[in-house]
């Protein structure tokens, strides 16, 4: 159980640290609404909040000094300069690394923790007031930097449990116990209301305490030992000071957005979530200490909750694959009820056919919602990537703005998950080689600060995915040189801009002159390539130089389903994706070459690619070279290279689902995965670049003819 | 009504306590057996799907409601010939380590009660392909019948074209 709740609270964090580094980004971006600021601070509270519950000590005490540091600037006693925002952005990464090694294990930085942590000290002012967030249960769980010490106060507690409250398993001892930690503590029981022996109800409430605490402790510290009974009781604190600081005031507010594990975690992230419901809430919560200031901040907070994105419901991803699955299903079993209805030997089909046209477009439409679940805006993950460009920044001594562009637009959450790899390299790339140091910047008449943009959009049942940078743009002879050095080009090759710019792309290309930090671990684009190609999209640059490249990524809307040309070999049905194929042609015995005692070439317009034999490749029958396959279908590889497939007849072009035969069976060569097909019968769905892979002649010619064809595009 | 199904039930229960029910086939021409409660359901062979470069023993891919399913032939597994797969064989579909997998069996014969004491352990024979396919063996209306060891026909799945 408690590894579940745990588990919450980390997801939590994610929504958390979203919604922290949403509102850096706008502070950054120069928008200084208290709201924003107030949204960065609860983010960090709540954090910090769960985090003490679980006893996460270091990063309750960043934390702790980070929201430090905000509620000075939410005071107005800080302003935020260029500085403190860098200070805060750099904490904030800082915060994620922590939650992230609070989650997964491992070791942060600590010489940046350190410095960290001293830079924000710095703005904490001395007389600053220390706001300990004390979890019930588990109090001293941590021990939040250096508590200031205060002069003494009295709180007389009323505490009268509601029955609920013994229902959830809550313990008025622990609670007194925890207060008893505080400070010294007084308890008396009223027991007044307690009937006689038989009038008891064992399951009523009667019991009434009145507690005399003498602590130096806030009054939220205080509060926050009733936070887990919260509701479930009848609570009045009074402080001797009560009205003494409207801070402490503040502090309840904040502390009412805290961890209640008892109705369900999730009340961490309601401010994000739903915001309307919440807002209800918090004025409750602020009734049992009753405040000025509580209606004052509530009401801003009503108003954020207005523009605030709409209710979500969080569910488990499985469920949401059942349903994917499920309604592939659907469609596979429609295609095979039209089959068969159009086999029957009826006069008049019309109405059965109309019937199961509706049939056809209520399962697309569940089709269509059901893939919206899974699609995610990129936001998050383009807010990971101002990081990114931050600290490779920092790491080249570089200035770069990261500014991002259709952020909402919606991808499948695989996609976006496997993107991250990809677009991180790109970024540090376009910071580390594409733009320029601020001095050469000046010199070539530009701004000192580079630019990059990220801009995510939607094109014609595609993704496109963009990154921009005004840098210097790609350094063609360089990269030519480079090229030839490594012997991945021959010296004389002659190449256009275009094929010099995709040479990138090759295994064992590195550019960088020195290996930094950053990039040129020998780790070279192309495994950005292999990623993008992996998710069935596409990756290309254009590069002008002196103003800068762009590297497009267009990939597929969802991964579920895919386009596929559906074709026969060797008596069986099988799918090649649309994406891998750049042109069909029926073949004709004057376009066939041969070449040595195996190799065919296919004649295209002067141009001659070599075959491969899909049926040979995959050992389904013996290449006859007597009779060439009918059709061919013009693939390029990863690296550019073009071949034929050769098979025998094309059928069709449509849609189908992609079934994995991971655990079915091993990995086939040749084959991406399996589908199934209108007649139910399942189809492989096939690999182009694998099939060539496999195929003997087409490897010898591959190896042969690169050098030549590195780039044939 | 149902509570008279029950308690019949119920007797054969009682009577049949330690007896196991298995459901025995034929392939090539020999008699084999699984466990009821192994089987999840027993099909009409219809073509499959080839595998590419996929062993002899390994027949393609089936679709069951939608979930890709491996296709064993019995008989060239157990090391006897390859058969002829028609629409009179049947397919029985098992579930191995969580996942369903389809055997081809030439027929399904019959449900027999088997009393544990009755299987005797598998003589020593030359093959040791088969000695390690059959558990043990039971004597039913005077023939022999091979109870499968299921775990051992079908390793972990992913070994399949290794």
């Amino acid at each position: 159980m408690a590894g579940s709740i745990q588990d919450t609270f980390f997801e939590e964090c994610e929504e958390l640290l979203e919604a922290m580094d949403e509102g850096l980004t706008a502070i950054e971006g120069g928008d200084h609404d208290p709201e924003v600021v107030n949204a960065v601070f609860r983010a960090v509270h709540s954090i910090k909040g769960g985090a003490g519950a679980f006893g996460l000590d270091e990063l309750v005490a960043f934390a702790h000094k980070f929201e430090t540091v905000f509620d000075e600037v939410r005071a107005n006693r800080l302003e935020l300069d260029t500085k403190l925002i860098q200070l805060l952005l750099r904490s904030s990464d800082h915060l994620s690394d922590l939650v992230a090694v609070a989650r997964d294990g491992g070791s942060t930085d600590e010489a940046h923790h350190d410095v960290l942590i001293s830079a924000l000290e710095e703005y904490i002012e001395e007389e600053e007031e220390e706001l300990v967030f004390q979890p019930m249960g588990l109090g001293g769980a941590f021990d939040a930097a250096p508590i200031e010490m205060e002069k003494e106060r009295i709180y007389k507690i009323r505490f009268h449990p509601l029955k609920d409250m013994y229902g959830t398993g809550n313990e008025p001892y622990f609670l007194f116990q925890t207060l008893a930690d505080l400070g010294t503590l007084e308890v008396q029981l009223d027991d007044s209301e307690l009937p006689g022996f038989d009038a008891l109800d064992t399951d009523e409430s009667y019991l009434t305490w009145k507690l005399t605490l003498t602590s130096t402790e806030s009054k939220s510290a205080v509060e926050s030992v009733f936070e887990f009974v919260e509701g479930l009781c009848e609570l009045s604190i009074e402080s001797d000071s009560d009205a003494e600081d409207e801070a402490n005031a503040l502090a309840a507010l904040d502390a009412a957005f805290g961890v209640m594990p008892e109705e369900g975690a999730d009340q961490v992230a309601a401010p994000f979530e739903a915001p309307v419901p919440a807002s209800e809430p918090v004025a409750e919560a602020a009734d049992p200490a009753p405040a000025p200031a509580a209606a004052k901040t509530a009401a801003p907070k009503a108003e954020t909750a207005k523009t605030g994105p709409n209710p979500t419901l969080r569910v488990d991803l499985e469920r949401v694959d059942r349903l994917i699955n499920a309604v592939g299903e659907l469609i596979i079993n429609h295609s095979m009820l039209a089959q068969q209805i159009a086999n029957l030997d009826v006069a008049d089909l019309r109405d059965v056919e109309t019937e199961l046209e509706g049939f056809k477009n209520l399962a697309r439409d569940i089709q269509e919602g059901v893939m919206s679940i899974r699609a995610q805006p990129v936001k998050p993950l383009f807010q990971r990537m101002a990081r990114i460009v931050r600290e490779a920044s920092a790491a080249t001594g570089k200035t770069c703005k990261l500014v991002t562009e259709g952020e909402n637009t919606e991808v499948d959450k695989t996609v976006i998950e496997r993107l991250s790899d990809p677009l991180t390299h790109i970024l540090r790339n376009a910071v580390d080689h594409g733009v320029e140091k601020p001095e050469d910047r000046e010199a070539a008449g530009k701004a000192r600060s580079g630019e990059i943009r990220l801009t995510a959009s939607h094109r014609s049942g595609s993704v496109c995915i963009e990154i921009k940078d005004d840098g210097a743009g790609v350094n063609r002879p360089r990269v030519k040189q480079i090229a030839i050095d490594k012997g991945l080009i021959p010296e004389n090759a002659d190449l256009t801009d275009s094929e010099i710019d995709n040479l990138l792309f090759l295994p064992g290309f590195s550019t960088a002159k020195e290996i930094s930090n950053l990039s040129g671990r020998g780790v070279g684009m192309d495994v950005v390539k292999n990623a993008v190609t992996a998710l069935g999209g596409r990756i290309n640059i254009s590069s002008t130089p002196g103003k800068g490249s762009t590297f497009t990524i267009i990939l597929p809307l969802t991964l579920a389903v895919m386009d596929g040309m559906v074709v026969s070999v060797a008596d069986q049905t099988m799918v090649v994706p649309i994406t891998s194929i750049v042109e069909t042609m029926r073949g004709s015995d004057d376009m066939v070459n041969n070449l040595g005692a195996d190799g065919t070439l296919l004649s295209i317009r002067g141009n001659f690619v070599p075959v491969c034999d899909v049926g040979a490749a995959l050992g389904l029958d013996k290449p006859d070279h007597d009779q060439p396959p009918g059709v061919y279908l013009l693939v390029e590889t990863e690296t550019g290279q073009r071949s034929a497939l050769a098979v025998d007849d094309i059928h069709d072009q449509r849609q189908v689902v992609i079934k994995s035969l991971d655990g079915v069976c091993g990995n086939i060569p040749g084959v991406a995965a399996a589908t199934i097909l209108g007649d139910g019968k399942i189809a492989m769905i096939l690999d182009p670049e694998s099939i060539l892979a496999a195929s003997p002649s087409a490897a010898a010619f591959d190896t042969e003819r690169r050098l030549n064809n590195a780039i044939a595009s | 009504m149902q509570s008279q199904a029950e308690a019949k039930h119920d007797d054969a229960e009682i009577k049949h306590a330690q007896h196991s029910e298995f459901v025995s086939f034929t392939v090539a021409g020999q008699a084999f057996c699984l466990k009821i409660t192994q089987i999840r359901e027993i099909r009409r062979w219809s073509p499959v799907t080839i595998l590419p470069h996929a062993p002899a023993d390994v027949l393609g891919v089936m679709n069951l409601r939608g979930a890709v399913i491996p296709i064993y032939d019995l008989s060239a597994r157990f090391g006897l010939q390859q058969t002829e797969a028609s629409e009179r064989n049947v397919v029985i579909v098992v579930s191995v380590h969580g996942k369903p997998v389809g055997l081809l069996a030439e027929s399904v014969s019959e449900i027999i009660s088997i009393n544990p004491d009755d299987i005797q352990d598998t003589p020593p024979v030359d093959s040791r392909n088969t000695m390690d396919y059959i558990q043990g063996i039971i004597s039913h209306d005077d023939t022999m019948v091979r109870i499968i060891n299921l775990d051992a026909v079908i390793s972990v799945p992913e070994q399949v074209l290794s």
